[in-house]
């Protein structure tokens, strides 16, 4: 059955579910949505401690690091440099070599800058690290990260935090297609059904934050999730009917009185 | 008593401090956080000997929620 896990690097994962730790109420229902998700994965951001408040809870206090794979990104990077000073800061912190690249383009849409995030990968992989990417939906982009030695792609379903689901079902495909190592759709989701869509087009994993934290109900829509991945990773493995123009009956018309 | 910028902020310390024991005033948690000194990254094992001087630039970082 190992087959059938989640493989990055050397890490094995059980669930197909990467969820983000950023914009819950507080770390109290951080650490409940991420144990309702299934999760083996978490996104953390790198940031300054704060020197004036030195008893607030940190988020290492609610999510042991010992017991969930912690994935540091570079959100907030908008070039090359940054991100390669993020995420050797974290490589020194915690001894992970296994990151998340991050490279903004612009505040408003969030889209990745894909001519730093390419030459960012170039140098990560150089320095050892295993580079799970954000990128855009261009599969050519896409093959050229896995080129470069990324560990995982992850296209944007649609802009970060927007719920706007899948924009792009036919690019998806083909990165998927292409790629030989495993493709992980980060950005966009909105609720369950899209997470099931993107497991249903043969992607390896699913990578949800806001569509999580922002829910009404954050720790019942992480259950969901939960579920939704696990739904349409079985749906692809059992392979769908081929959809028909025309009825068929499901009971047999012999016998009919 | 030396002047540092801690984290954009200025500090001030007495001489012949050390990092590890900025890390002692502060409280911070060695193991959760990490550091760049003058924007190189100053690796664990050199806190006790590093001394911080007049005008040092000291990031420290720790990891928090993110997508």
């Amino acid at each position: 059955m190992i087959k059938n896990n989640l493989k990055i690097g050397k890490h094995v994962m059980k669930s197909r579910l990467i969820v983000g730790t950023g914009k819950y109420k507080n770390f109290k229902q951080t650490a409940e949505a991420v144990k309702a998700s299934g999760a083996d994965m978490v996104t953390v951001a790198v940031r300054r401690v704060n020197i004036l408040d030195k008893k607030k809870p940190v988020l290492m206090d609610f999510l042991n690091p010992k017991k969930i794979i912690y994935l540091p990104n570079t959100a907030g990077c908008f070039n090359s440099k940054d991100a390669l000073r993020t995420l050797r800061l974290a490589r020194e912190m915690g001894g992970w070599k296994l990151v998340k690249l991050e490279v903004l383009g612009d505040k408003k849409t969030l889209y990745p800058n894909m001519i730093e995030t390419l030459k960012s990968t170039e140098v990560l992989v150089k320095e050892g690290f295993k580079v799970m990417v954000y990128c855009s939906d261009d599969p050519i982009i896409a093959k050229k990260l896995e080129d470069l030695g990324a560990s995982a792609i992850m296209p944007l379903a649609s802009p970060i935090g927007s719920g706007r689901g899948i924009k792009n079902k036919l690019n998806l495909s083909i990165i998927i297609k292409n790629a030989k190592v495993p493709v992980i759709v980060d950005a966009g989701i909105g609720t369950a059904s899209d997470a099931t869509i993107a497991m249903e087009l043969g992607c390896d994993g699913v990578l949800i934050n806001t569509a999580i934290a922002k829910a009404k109900n954050p720790v019942m829509m992480a259950v969901s999730m939960k579920h939704a991945v696990i739904a349409g990773r079985k749906s692809f493995l059992a392979g769908r009917i081929k959809p028909q123009i025309y009825g068929s009956p499901s009971s047999s018309t012999k016998g009919l009185i | 008593m030396a002047e540092i910028q801690l984290n954009g902020k200025k500090v001030s310390i007495r001489t012949n401090f050390s990092v590890k024991d900025l890390i002692k005033k502060y409280k911070f948690r060695e193991k959760r956080i990490a550091i760049e000194l003058n924007g190189t990254i100053l690796p664990k094992q050199h806190y006790v000997k590093k001394k911080l001087k007049n005008n040092d630039k000291v990031e420290i970082v720790e990891f928090i929620g993110g997508g």
